[in-house]
């Protein structure tokens, strides 16, 4: 026997390791039939299941025990099985549910993006654009929730929040206490702090980078500048707490953020400390690697490095000038 | 001849201290299975017995029991859901409150069947007066060997322990309650794993429902054998059922399964029909979770059957045409009961009860809670009512427990049973404001199959 487990998503056969999830071996095959993922963060242990944009249609459970599961299912938390059948996209059911859970993760957030720091990197823009419904069903007022500055850094703004619970796992599982967590139930629930006490620690600022919407924000860049107006590099530096390798991100000659790099998953590479992400913003702090890579499909691309390239402009015809001049005075004189 | 198997001594007086219990031939069980049972004489004779979770899902005890993993030096605990919480439901405080001694006889005899040498039971934070009760008796069974170390001269040690919740419905859900029982958030675990293989602190658990152990007192009393033949079919012994609603004598009754539903209703054994001689409109079955009937789809089956108060007859017809046993939670309506306002009542709690970790049921209760809303009081348009199964629909199988089928299930079956009563609201919103639908054609007998042949 292999050690190494068959599965079929799509219609397209891999081989991964035993206890991998479905949408790891998903995104071992890659393209456009990776399952979306909200709250599943692989660098999270725990995180997942919660969002239910992940959710596929087993429709032959494996080899042994070929009956299709009943219920669709998350499969950022499901495990493969030897002859496991999968189906993402090919099943009318998947893409239906993610539709309903796509409208459900919405009718609560705020429809703000031209005003949200989050545009253009935001992961429930990606998915409401690919999975949603064009237009809301919904015509209640959507609950509000106050800003609250967590720390002096970084700003939690509830309304944008959609419990993925992702900062919470960043608190308990790179730091050492437990300083934040969900109070309230149900729609009321909410990510807090101690009665609004600080978090400070070395690695608060990764909540940012891991939360899929806007509702963690960096406030050293708040406003300055929308994302696709920015130019990313990655560049590191030798930092004594953390791997200090990072994404800077320019405008013009400033570094106006600092972030830690993220892979095609949009999941962080690795935790990056504070004083990396907030105190070292000037060019001489770092050395730069080069452009960063982004998705050709992200808004952040269309800030082409090449067009930085001068433009070719027309020659100079002095006997077309010359004639237009002409032309220009006689019109005036009639 | 209905027999009685939980409640035969609850008119005794002072049933609730030990020493009564005692006379009326309590603690048999344990002493019978703890001197000439081995725990999987007792796991084959709950299994025998086809007893069935009487918290809501009816799976067979005997075999989650035996589902139980017995890893080498790793503890098993034993969880008894008192969380009782589901609206319509409330046999298990009835139980704990009379006849405390029952629950605890069945904690002993299952722990010893499950191997569990610390058992808890898990008891709703607002039942306060039924956590002293049963504190007290286990103090009690305590100081008669019953419990502790060595019970018996068996050599087999257990400690009871009562926790109280913080009195949220999902914590009835087995796996929120574990997280709970743990001291977390009640936030429902995914599964894998399941409980059986890694429950409270990782460690092989078995949660049951508080009538399901009272159960199994009778099943090792008689012999699982025995228990069997009281019942019909896959629906074996009593069922505790907690009648509410617009009836002339509610309360919790013991039944045989199998009774008629009619017979229920009507008999002045039990519920002795509707009060003020209204007539009856709708039948919530089994706790406000299952799906809702109208009068002549809850007392026949679309062949023209009777429905009895069983597993399978109560789910004759998926939920097109039938609904579920549950926990027995038997809410009935009378013609003037609003299947509208009813139905929003419903959602208004599953809103409010929802843990807010998994979006589909943390935004779409409160999604059809708003539009309920809007009917209800005359706002409402026809295609709200669309909507609604659409949300339904959504929420439904979607979730990480079954809170968000049990909010989807009540909303789209009263849709599915009700709907010319929603369209009415719409249509007539000041009369519905004023007035109600009433009985209009709920209760008309159903019209006979028509098999079509080509």
């Amino acid at each position: 026997m292999s050690d190494k487990v068959k599965v079929i998503i799509d219609g397209i056969s891999v081989e991964v390791a035993p206890g991998t999830t479905i949408l790891n071996a998903a995104r071992q095959i890659g393209g456009d039939i990776v399952p979306p993922a909200m709250c599943y963060y692989s660098k999270l242990e725990g995180s997942g299941g919660k969002c239910r944009t992940c959710l596929v249609k087993v429709s032959k459970g494996s080899e042994a025990d070929p009956r299709p599961m009943p219920k669709l299912v998350a499969s950022c938390r499901t495990t493969v099985m030897e002859g496991m059948e999968v189906q993402n996209i090919t099943s009318p059911e998947v893409v239906d549910a993610r539709k309903g859970v796509v409208e459900m993760l919405l009718i609560n957030h705020p429809l703000d993006c031209p005003v949200c720091d989050q545009a253009g990197e935001c992961d429930l823009q990606d998915l409401a654009f690919n999975h949603g419904a064009a237009e809301t069903r919904y015509e209640f007022e959507r609950r509000t929730f106050d800003r609250i500055d967590i720390g002096d850094k970084i700003q939690l703004h509830m309304n944008r929040c959609i419990l993925c619970y992702r900062c919470t796992y960043v608190a308990d599982q790179l730091t050492d206490c437990r300083q934040q967590g969900i109070v309230g139930r149900g729609d009321h629930a909410e990510i807090s702090t101690y009665i609004e006490k600080a978090i400070d620690n070395d690695f608060s600022g990764n909540m940012i980078d891991v939360c899929p919407v806007g509702a963690l924000t960096d406030k050293t860049f708040r406003f300055k500048s929308r994302v696709w107006f920015t130019k990313p590099v990655d560049a590191h530096r030798d930092c004594p707490t953390c791997s200090g390798k990072v994404m800077l991100w320019y405008k013009g000659d400033d570094v106006i953020r600092v972030t830690a790099r993220k892979d095609e998953n949009h999941e962080v590479e690795e935790f990056i400390c504070n004083t990396c992400r907030f105190d070292k913003k000037a060019t001489k702090d770092w050395v730069i690697e080069g452009p960063s890579r982004i998705e050709h499909t992200s808004v952040i691309s269309s800030n082409h490095y090449d067009t930085l390239k001068p433009l070719p402009v027309i020659q100079e015809n002095k006997a077309l000038m010359a004639a237009n001049k002409e032309e220009l005075e006689r019109t005036k004189k009639s | 001849m209905a027999r009685k198997l939980l409640l035969e001594h609850i008119d005794v007086a002072g049933i609730n201290t030990l020493e009564v219990y005692r006379k009326q031939g309590g603690y048999r069980a344990v002493e019978k299975a703890l001197k000439k049972l081995s725990p999987e004489d007792v796991v084959d004779e709950v299994k025998k017995s086809g007893l069935r979770g009487r918290g809501g899902a009816g799976f067979p005890t005997g075999m989650k029991w035996s589902f139980l993993a017995k890893p080498e030096g790793k503890a098993r605990y034993l969880v008894c859901n008192a969380d009782e919480s589901e609206p319509g439901t409330f046999k298990d405080r009835y139980l704990m409150t009379n006849i405390p001694h029952l629950l605890i006889e069945g904690m002993i005899v299952s722990s010893y069947a499950l191997g569990a040498n610390t058992s808890y039971i898990y008891v709703r934070g607002e039942m306060m007066p039924q956590i002293r009760i049963l504190e007290k008796a286990i103090a009690e069974a305590k100081a008669a060997g019953f419990l502790g170390k060595n019970i018996l001269g068996s050599g087999y040690d257990l400690e009871l322990y009562v926790q109280p919740g913080g009195g949220a419905y999902i914590c009835g859900e087995e796996t929120a309650l574990i997280e709970s029982l743990e001291g977390k958030r009640g936030n429902p675990r995914i599964k894998p794993p399941f409980p059986a293989i890694s429950g409270v602190w990782g460690c092989p658990t078995v949660v049951n429902n508080v009538e399901s152990i009272a159960a199994v007192v009778s099943i090792i009393n008689d012999g699982g054998d025995e228990y069997a033949k009281v019942g019909i079919g896959r629906s074996t012994g009593t069922k505790l059922i907690s009648a509410s609603g617009n009836l002339a004598k509610p309360g919790v009754y013991e039944i045989e399964l199998g009774l008629s539903v009619e017979e229920f209703i009507y008999s002045e054994k039990y519920c002795g029909g509707m009060a003020n001689g209204k007539r009856l409109k709708a039948v919530v079955a089994g706790g406000s979770s299952v799906p809702i009937l109208p009068a002549n789809l809850i007392l026949k089956t679309t062949n023209g059957e009777n429905r009895l108060m069983s597993y399978e007859s109560l789910a004759d017809g998926g939920f097109a045409t039938g609904t579920m046993l549950g926990s027995g939670g038997f809410i009935a309506f009378d013609e003037d009961a609003c299947i509208v306002r009813n139905t929003w009542n419903y959602s208004r709690f599953y809103h409010h009860e929802s843990c807010g970790q998994c979006s589909p049921c943390r935004e779409g209760t409160g999604w059809m809670e708003k539009v309920l809303h809007r009917l209800e009081y005359g706002h409402g348009a026809m295609s709200d009512i669309d909507l609604l199964v659409d949300v339904a629909k959504n929420i439904e199988g979607n979730t990480i427990c079954p809170l968000g089928d049990a909010a989807a299930w009540p909303v789209a079956s009263a849709i599915r049973h009700f709907r010319d009563e929603f369209e009415w609201h719409v249509k007539h919103p000041e009369k519905a404001l004023k007035g109600n639908y009433g009985l209009a054609h709920y209760a008309d007998p159903l019209p006979p199959v028509v098999v079509e042949t080509v």
